[in-house]
């Protein structure tokens, strides 16, 4: 495709606003806004100047006072830093909602199956739909699951899939988050700032609300609830205060009303697990972790954790407490397994994809690694185990040496590596000091699933705050803007 | 509640009383200093490490300041203003979600304060400023503590870290002074001795109170009572004893532990004995040793509230 040349905007607010062949979520072309987006644009040039600069600073101030803040790993620092915040909102219609959620609710459904298959009968690999060895040679693939009978079969409760629009506007997964999420209590934070900051633009339109998603978790959660056990005591368990998502962890408790525990405030003792309470021990029922597979058990997985609880395993395997999402879900978001998910989603149930995948070479097949390695500049390399825009290279924008150095990567180890190609993922616009300029964005929507399946309307819009980058990642410069769905 | 959570409520509230009880003591002999008086500057200050619990390596070597300093920015005492401030803060970070925002906001103020670079310099000749702003710091956290948090079993928590601090301190306090005031059996006052019964009630913030109770008139035993058995003074043994017991009995309630029978007896005991001593048979006996068995009896409890709600055993636990 031939890159349109681009085009300049004759407008105060839009002096830096640059059109090309990336779609643009605002306007359809140089003087075609798009209708959703007026109110907005209308509002935003109604504002006297410095007074959206005044707004945001405002809304950031908030944040911080708030104690909403993440922590950047591998600056030596350990500093807290807030999530920048930008201030005009991600529009999304209903009709263009109703296809995502009905696509996510199919690719759960299936993933869902696909777990349960490989860890019991494992038909889809005997069907050769997925090559066995690529199952099997996942770091995520838990042995100790083969043959476990699983709540309800629910192995993803909690799933957090990020999407971007490609050129011509259609949303496409980008990748599956099928282990611990995170980024909710932003999407549920930013909700609640943009009220504060623009009531009337927000009232202007029919936004669908968000804010029942704690509620719904909690419904979820409950849902796996251990036979037997009407009154199910549902706790979250945090890796603790060093976590980089500690405030999401402490915010979803809170707004749940469960308790924050950490592993040395759980026991296990005839496989039942109890939490130490001033009261004595208090049986727990259903965990809602965000420790890492690696570090929940000691005994059943890495021995050097500390931030698990000794027993885990055995009391889950027992069918005496509930994890979401379960052990070994990660084997489903392994960046090459991507690739088969369309499959995937056809071997069970039967229909097409609604939402499509980017293209992906696999490195383990001799023809596509050839055509990677000749093509390194023009594509995106990623490490299957990474995640958070770490251990990727980014073709076009890569140095030689860093192109040789994937090159002898690849080579050493090809099912550590996935190849697509560079995508220029749509633009939203953003404020950046007193005007309006384009930004990559993607979306990540929360989809539950339980007795029933929920997908909240919106999710979290990344944004990569930086003029031209492509990388929305927290830790990278990233940054986050509401998003609303209307109804 | 989460053991845990207690644990972290009961120690970010007794660095608080620490941070708050070391700052004091420094002010207050800084304060003295500037008058002459028959106890050298040396003694005193030998005086302050004692009531202090003798903190490992510190050592008074002539320059007042020096320590000053060290008892107020070295982290490697941890009994200095920082490091007591520093603990304070990171158990109050392991339980940001149950204490108020408020809380928060003042203990992590005060820390901001005192951890940047500029306040160690700054205060190195002239420390009294920042001693100032450590107390009032201190004073504004337990205020708010006290007005916006809950009045529920973890706020209990925080009243028990408070007052066994208290208690125990305001005895060795007591203890260290021992030899100059309640040793002189003939005695025969010289007339600057007032200069330090003023400091020793100073330096439970107690000077004021007692005028009121016993006028200025000021002799060692009445001071000895009004910071040990006086009912209303909150810096009094008896009186922290009682809080402590008050906090204590409503844990229990709350908790419904049926085997908190050992906790109940070691405090209440503890409180009866407060309760029902007098002054003069505290002076005709050993003293000194009065005042070990206070602090021994606190640590016990201390032990044993552990024992109870923090860290039991499993086995314990689910026999009881």
């Amino acid at each position: 495709m031939q890159p349109a040349a681009p085009e300049r905007l004759d407008h105060a607010l839009l002096k830096n606003y640059v059109l090309d062949h990336a779609f643009d979520e605002m306007f359809a072309g140089p003087d075609d806004l798009h209708p959703r987006y007026e109110p907005v644009f209308n509002r935003f040039c109604s504002l006297p100047p410095g007074e959206l600069q005044r707004r945001k600073q405002a809304a950031e101030l908030s944040f911080l006072n708030q104690g909403i803040t993440f922590t950047v790993y591998g600056r030596g620092d350990r500093s807290e830093h807030i999530f920048p915040y930008d201030l005009v909102p991600r529009i999304i219609t209903a009709d263009e909602w109703a296809k995502v959620e009905r696509g996510l609710t199919q690719r759960i459904t299936a993933l869902n199956m696909f777990l349960k298959d490989i860890y019991n009968d494992g038909r889809i690999l005997k069907d050769g739909v997925v090559p066995r060895e690529l199952v099997y040679s996942c770091k995520h693939f838990r042995r100790q699951m083969v043959g476990l009978q699983v709540p309800r079969n629910v192995y993803v409760a909690i799933c957090g899939t990020d999407l971007i629009r490609m050129e011509d506007g259609e949303f496409v997964v980008l990748e599956d988050n099928l282990r611990v999420p995170s980024g909710v209590s932003y999407m549920l934070t930013n909700r609640r700032v943009m009220k504060r900051i623009l009531p009337q633009l927000f009232r202007a339109y029919n936004v669908r609300p968000i804010e029942q998603y704690t509620q719904l978790l909690l419904g979820t959660l409950r849902s796996l609830a251990p036979e037997g056990r009407p009154e199910p005591n549902i706790v979250l368990l945090s890796p603790g205060v060093f976590n980089s998502a500690y405030f999401e962890h402490a915010y979803l408790a809170r707004q749940m009303g469960i308790e924050l525990v950490e592993g040395r405030d759980l026991v296990t003792h005839d496989n039942v697990i109890y939490m130490r309470t001033t009261g004595g021990l208090r049986r727990v029922d259903v965990i809602y972790r965000r420790v890492d597979d690696d570090f929940i058990d000691p005994m059943a997985f890495r021995s050097d954790s500390i931030l698990g609880v000794a027993g885990l395993f055995n009391a889950y395997r027992a069918g005496n407490v509930s994890l979401a999402n379960a052990f070994g879900t990660g084997v489903a978001d392994d960046k090459a397994m991507y690739a088969y998910v369309p499959d995937i989603v056809k071997y069970y149930l039967n229909e097409d994809p609604i939402l499509q995948n980017v293209k992906t070479y696999i490195l383990t097949e001799p023809k596509s690694r050839q055509h990677v390695l000749e093509n390194l500049d023009k594509l995106v390399v990623k490490s299957v185990g990474e995640s958070g825009g770490y251990g990727m290279l980014i073709g076009p924008k890569s140095t030689a040496a860093q192109r040789a150095e994937f090159r002898e990567k690849i080579l050493a180890d090809p099912r550590n590596f996935i190849a697509q190609p560079t995508i220029s993922f749509s633009r939203a616009p953003c404020l950046i000091g007193n005007e309006l300029e384009p930004r990559h964005v993607d979306l990540r929507p929360y989809i539950l699933y339980g007795d029933k399946v929920n997908v909240v309307p919106g999710g979290l819009t990344r944004v990569a705050l930086e003029r031209g980058s492509l990388v929305v990642n927290s830790s990278q410069g990233g940054g986050s803007k509401d998003t609303w769905v209307l109804s | 509640m989460l053991s845990r959570v207690a644990d972290s409520l009961y120690w970010m509230s007794r660095y608080m009383e620490r941070a708050e009880h070391t700052t004091r003591l420094l002010d207050v002999n800084l304060n003295l200093m500037l008058d002459e008086s028959g106890t050298s500057s040396d003694h005193r200050w030998k005086r302050m490490l004692l009531a202090l619990g003798s903190p490992e390596g510190v050592a008074f070597k002539g320059d007042p300041y020096a320590l000053t300093d060290r008892m107020s920015f070295d982290t490697e005492v941890p009994a200095s203003i920082l490091s007591c401030i520093i603990a304070a803060r990171e158990n109050s970070r392991h339980v940001r979600e149950q204490i108020s925002s408020e809380q928060w906001h003042r203990l992590n103020t005060l820390y901001l304060q005192v951890t940047r670079p500029e306040a160690r310099r700054m205060d190195r000749s002239e420390p009294s400023d920042f001693l100032q702003q450590v107390m009032e710091g201190v004073h504004q956290f337990q205020g708010v503590s006290d007005s916006t948090m809950s009045h529920g079993e973890g706020w209990q928590f925080i009243q028990v870290g408070r007052y066994i601090e208290r208690a125990s301190a305001t005895a060795l306090l007591l203890e260290a002074y021992h030899d100059d005031l309640w040793m002189l059996h003939e005695r025969i006052f010289e007339g600057t001795e007032y200069l330090e019964w003023m400091g020793l009630l100073r330096s439970a913030t107690a000077f004021e109170a007692y005028c009121k109770v016993y006028t200025a008139d000021v002799t060692p035993d009445r001071v000895l009572e009004f910071l040990l058995l006086d009912e209303n003074f909150p810096h009094s043994v008896r009186f922290s004893i009682d809080t402590l017991q008050c906090a204590l009995q409503a844990i229990e309630g709350g908790s419904g532990r049926s085997r908190a029978e050992p906790l109940r007896i070691l405090s209440g005991r503890l409180q009866a004995s407060l309760h029902y001593a007098s002054v003069e048979e505290i002076l005709r006996g050993d003293v000194v040793g009065y005042l070990r068995e206070i602090q021994m009896q606190c640590r016990r409890i201390h032990r044993t509230m552990y024992e109870l709600y923090i860290q039991y055993s499993i086995q314990t636990a689910l026999a009881g």
